[in-house]
């Protein structure tokens, strides 16, 4: 099996597993508790706070432990809507992840202003167009880092100040999740309010993420309870999530370099060869300003359901980008929002790579999307 | 695969064979506003169970987007049929331009000989002429909605459970352990659900919606009502009409937007007319023919002439323009037509 499916989720690297399984043993206690056996549990969890705040350059108790990405995209922004500013309004972009436009769509339903900006034929946003729709009303702006189906790289901190600029009051949330592992996310660099990693995407567990949330930002939280998380998150801890990421974050840090080198390489090899195979093909992500690890082409002619459907049946594992519940191949919405006809759309498929890809899975792969397409077309 | 017990067991029966099975699942309608039906074949819950079969048969499993073509080919064809005052089968269209045409044009891309369905019929092949017979149990006999099928279809599909029973279907499910094997069959239309087709419509075409005239077989105004869709011919409640005797739906003119009821003996139908006439074997021809124009009815005696006129050996009741008619010599399909006109 070659595994090119790495935006989708990654498999977890061993020491976090390591890291990761005295919590689910010996070290099982509640982290809020008043004797041994949580103070275990409660060192573990700060330790795992504290390692992650130095490594994105914020402070420990800037760090929310979620679920995921999802909810920590949910808590930033109905938390920055619904909190008690007078402020209501939300500004994003049309090539976010679900959970953000999912959750626009919420907000639009209840009454709220939304309004989601366009993107170049790249689906890179304009930070001038994102200033020029931020309004006095605006409660937060909420821009991904690096697109998950195309691997492009907004300039986050361009778009920061320029929300900043339209309305200081008005905070800036990115979603990181594409974007931790490969490019630098420091949130002072960066400038958010608040930033969006998921652990599963670079070598840790599935259903652990991270909320970065500056210091001072007024927030009101998605789920009620005991009060955990300083109140911004309430349930009991998974402490052994959250030993996960940290180890997880670690390990990508340390990793960081090879995928601004070995990776990068493999994936662009991977294009040189489908350039080379495969006639006609058009390259989704953009030339300039792409990750070092996203490949969304287009093959005209061949429908991606078809071409993934031959893939899987070759042994290598790629997607469509977008899936809906039942597992079928949707019409990706990035890929509109970039201008392509929904026909063209279905033509795309999207190779991602990560921490255990190789330049031979690479070259096979590319041999084996040659033969299949020629003997398609 | 539906996610029923049929085609759970005819991929069974074909993996036993040993051949290299594949199972998908056609997701074919998302709601007017795109969302995930909830009744009949195409759910999620359907395609879940389908996905679990095809894991426990250990053979690949995909579900393929055919929601463009089912919405051309059936939705809005089901819609228009209704508009023009015609009784459409979506089973059936759905059989003829999405199963049996869009998806069997996929095999070679797919890299597969046949399409297997679960359907209740036999085919087999005869000197290199495929025929298609009907099933095996006579109450589950699916061989009329497959009766549009020519040979490039027959000999590019497989019907592996049209020999067994119901029962015996279920029986060899049970035996494997398939979470299906008790699985109560559908009944419904997979985009209408369990509603009334009227909501249906309703609610994606309310413009086809045309206030009209009722009006009795003298052509005398009987009653009002709010559109010919919301009838059928042969349909006797709900014409908003007092009368003695019991009164039917005989005919359903669009155009003027009236809809004419009568006697149970004004719906006797002496002849229809045909349109796309296909035959299985390639060819047919006028003469005398056994004619079934319902799913589950009796086929009667009739003469086909000008190869597109079907003329009843005795009167039938209640035939409808949209129905689709097939032809039986016994067991065997013919070939089938649907219904243009009626007289």
């Amino acid at each position: 099996m070659i595994y090119l499916d790495h935006a989708a989720t990654t498999p977890m690297r061993p020491e976090v597993w390591e890291a990761m399984a005295p919590f689910a043993g010996e070290a099982f206690g509640n982290p809020s508790g008043v004797h041994g056996v949580s103070r275990v549990a409660k060192n573990a969890l700060e330790e795992a706070r504290e390692k992650i705040a130095a490594m994105i350059g914020a402070q420990p108790l800037e760090v929310v432990f979620t679920s995921g990405g999802t909810e920590s995209d949910n808590l930033a922004i109905k938390g920055a809507v619904l909190s008690s500013t007078p402020r209501q309004g939300l500004v994003t972009s049309a090539i976010e992840h679900e959970a953000v436009l999912e959750t626009a769509d919420f907000l639009k339903r209840i009454g709220m202003p939304v309004t989601i900006v366009g993107v170049d034929s790249e689906a890179r946003v304009d930070p001038d167009e994102i200033a020029a729709v931020v309004t006095d009303d605006t409660a937060v702006v909420s821009v991904m880092m690096v697109n998950n189906e195309t691997g492009t790289v907004q300039d986050v901190r361009a778009i920061s100040e320029a929300v900043k600029a339209a309305n200081p009051e008005a905070l800036f949330h990115t979603d990181a999740v594409q974007a931790f592992g490969c490019e630098s996310v420091d949130v002072d660099e960066l400038g958010p309010d608040m930033l969006t990693i998921s652990a599963h995407k670079f070598g840790g567990p599935k259903g652990s993420g991270v909320l970065y949330v500056r210091e001072g930002t007024a927030l009101e939280p998605v789920i009620h309870g005991g009060g955990q998380e300083l109140g911004r998150r309430s349930g009991t801890h998974d402490v052994a999530s959250a030993v996960g990421i940290a180890t997880a974050v670690e390990a990508a840090l340390a990793d960081r370099h090879r995928f601004e080198t070995e990776i990068r390489a493999i994936r662009d090899r991977m294009e040189q060869r489908l350039r080379a195979d495969v006639d006609d093909l058009v390259v989704n992500t953009p030339r300039e300003g792409r990750s070092s690890h996203h490949l969304n082409v287009r093959v005209p002619g061949v429908r991606n359901e078809t071409l993934l459907m031959l893939l899987d049946q070759h042994g290598v594992a790629a997607s469509a980008g977008s899936a809906c519940q039942s597992g079928a191949a949707t019409v990706s919405h990035v890929l509109e929002a970039m201008g392509l006809t929904p026909d063209q759309a279905r033509e795309s498929v999207r190779f991602t790579f990560g921490w255990t890809s190789t330049i031979d899975e690479a070259d096979q792969a590319a041999s084996i999307v040659g033969d299949i397409v020629s003997r398609l077309r | 695969m539906s996610g029923g017990v049929d085609s759970s067991v005819a991929a069974a029966l074909m993996k036993d064979a040993g051949h290299d099975v594949m199972g998908v699942t056609l997701k074919l309608w998302a709601g007017p506003h795109g969302e995930a039906p909830t009744a009949g074949c195409c759910t999620v819950s359907d395609a879940e169970d389908a996905r679990r079969v095809a894991a426990q048969l250990d053979i690949p499993y995909y579900v393929l987007d055919h929601t463009d073509d089912f919405k051309d080919g059936v939705v809005d064809r089901f819609v228009r049929d209704y508009a023009t005052g015609r009784t459409p089968n979506p089973c059936i269209e759905c059989n003829r331009t999405v199963k049996f045409d869009r998806l069997l044009a996929r095999l070679d891309d797919f890299g597969c000989d046949v399409l297997v369905t679960g359907h209740h019929a036999r085919s087999r092949e005869v000197d290199g002429v495929w025929h298609l017979l009907r099933g095996e149990d006579p109450d589950k006999d699916q061989s009329y909605v497959l009766s549009m099928l020519t040979q490039r279809e027959l000999s590019r599909t497989r019907f592996p459970v049209g020999r067994l029973t119901k029962r015996q279907v279920r029986q060899v499910a049970a035996d494997m352990g398939m979470r299906t094997a008790h699985k109560p069959e559908s009944m419904d239309i997979c985009f209408v659900g369990s509603r009334d087709y009227r909501g249906f419509l309703q609610e994606v075409a309310p413009d086809v919606f045309e206030p009209g005239t009722v009006v009795d077989t003298d052509g005398r105004q009987v009653g009002a009502h709010e559109g010919v869709v919301g009838f059928t011919i042969g349909q006797r409640r709900g014409l908003g009409v007092a009368v003695g005797e019991p009164r039917f739906v005989t005919g359903i003119d669009a155009g003027s937007a009236t809809v004419t009821i009568g006697r149970r003996r004004d719906l006797k139908i002496r002849e229809v007319t045909l349109d796309q006439v296909t035959w299985t074997r390639g060819s047919g021809g006028d003469g005398p023919v056994m004619a079934q124009y319902r799913a589950h009815g009796e086929p009667v005696a009739a003469w086909l002439t000008d190869s597109s006129i079907l003329v009843f050996d005795d009167p039938q009741e209640a035939i409808a323009p949209g129905q689709t008619v097939a032809f039986y010599d016994e067991e065997v399909v013919l070939g089938g037509a649907l219904i243009a006109d009626t007289r």
